[in-house]
């Protein structure tokens, strides 16, 4: 049987890309804290990472269409809530804006930990992978 | 949308939020220059702030793309001019009183304080960004 990074590394690099993407959609959050009428965004990870998980695995021999770009005509079948999802504000604020610094700064720590823990997931796993290549 | 456009989107904020500050520096160093004509007498100015849309189309579902911060404009405050009553002035009008800015000194300061609170939280998200790109590097090692 050869052997297939895909199930050797697990969920982890999945996780690990979804982590950086919502440091992404953080920081966007913060750079616009002051730009009127910008609405604050969030990742729902648990969602974004099983639809990843999801397509990647897929059923054998079922044919399923994905949306790969957010521009793409949903199709049958590949319906999908969106992971990338709007911020409820707390307050409103007169120019409409709906960032809330401090939530999005403990977002943004969270969220930091969480990537390192990924990211020793995946190390330990390629590290596990080096010693049986090894074979020391 | 790549960790690396943590760096174009904080390093957009913090040039906008340093224009803003450029802005405040500038309204308080004038608030109290008169000039002979209220029409030319200086106004507090603002910039403004908008979202930019980088590379949209090429976003995937799930994902953000980049929008920096752009500044669309500095704007002139439109609030009335202050009119304080000094008949000795050489810049009084026939009535005694001299056309000093629409600059409010209060909302100046707190201008001033968020600018730089924002810029410095741009700092940090730009720090732990450049702290996790550095760790990805040495991953497998």
């Amino acid at each position: 049987m050869p052997i297939s990074f895909d199930n050797a590394l697990g969920p982890h690099p999945a996780a690990l890309a979804l982590r950086a993407q919502r440091m992404n959609v953080i920081a966007n959050n913060i750079a616009h804290a002051d730009t009127p009428g910008y609405q604050a965004r969030d990742l729902d990870f648990r969602a974004a990472l099983s639809a990843r998980l999801e397509r990647k695995e897929g059923q054998p021999g079922a044919m399923r269409a994905w949306q790969t770009r957010s521009r793409h005509l949903p199709a049958p079948g590949a319906q999908h809530e969106p992971a990338l999802k709007y911020r409820q504000p707390w307050m409103p604020s007169p120019d409409s804006n709906t960032v809330d610094v401090q939530i999005e700064q403990a977002a943004l720590a969270e969220n930091n930990i969480q990537w390192q823990a990924a990211y020793r997931f995946l190390n330990g796993k390629l590290t596990g992978l080096r010693t049986a290549i090894r074979g020391e | 949308m790549s960790m690396l456009d943590i760096f174009d989107t904080a390093g957009s904020a913090m040039a906008a939020q340093r224009v803003r500050l450029n802005t405040t520096a500038s309204n308080l160093a004038n608030a109290e220059s008169v000039s002979e004509d209220p029409a030319s007498t200086y106004r507090a100015r603002h910039p403004v702030f908008a979202a930019a849309l980088n590379n949209a189309m090429d976003a995937g579902p799930n994902e953000l793309a980049a929008n920096p911060v752009r500044v669309r404009g500095v704007v002139e405050s439109d609030a009335p001019l202050d009119h304080r009553y000094e008949p000795d002035h050489p810049f009084a009008d026939e009535r005694g009183y001299v056309a000093y800015p629409n600059v409010s000194a209060v909302s100046e300061m707190a201008n001033m304080i968020s600018a730089s609170r924002s810029f410095q939280l741009n700092v940090e998200v730009m720090n732990t960004a450049r702290t996790l790109a550095e760790r990805l590097l040495t991953l497998g090692q």
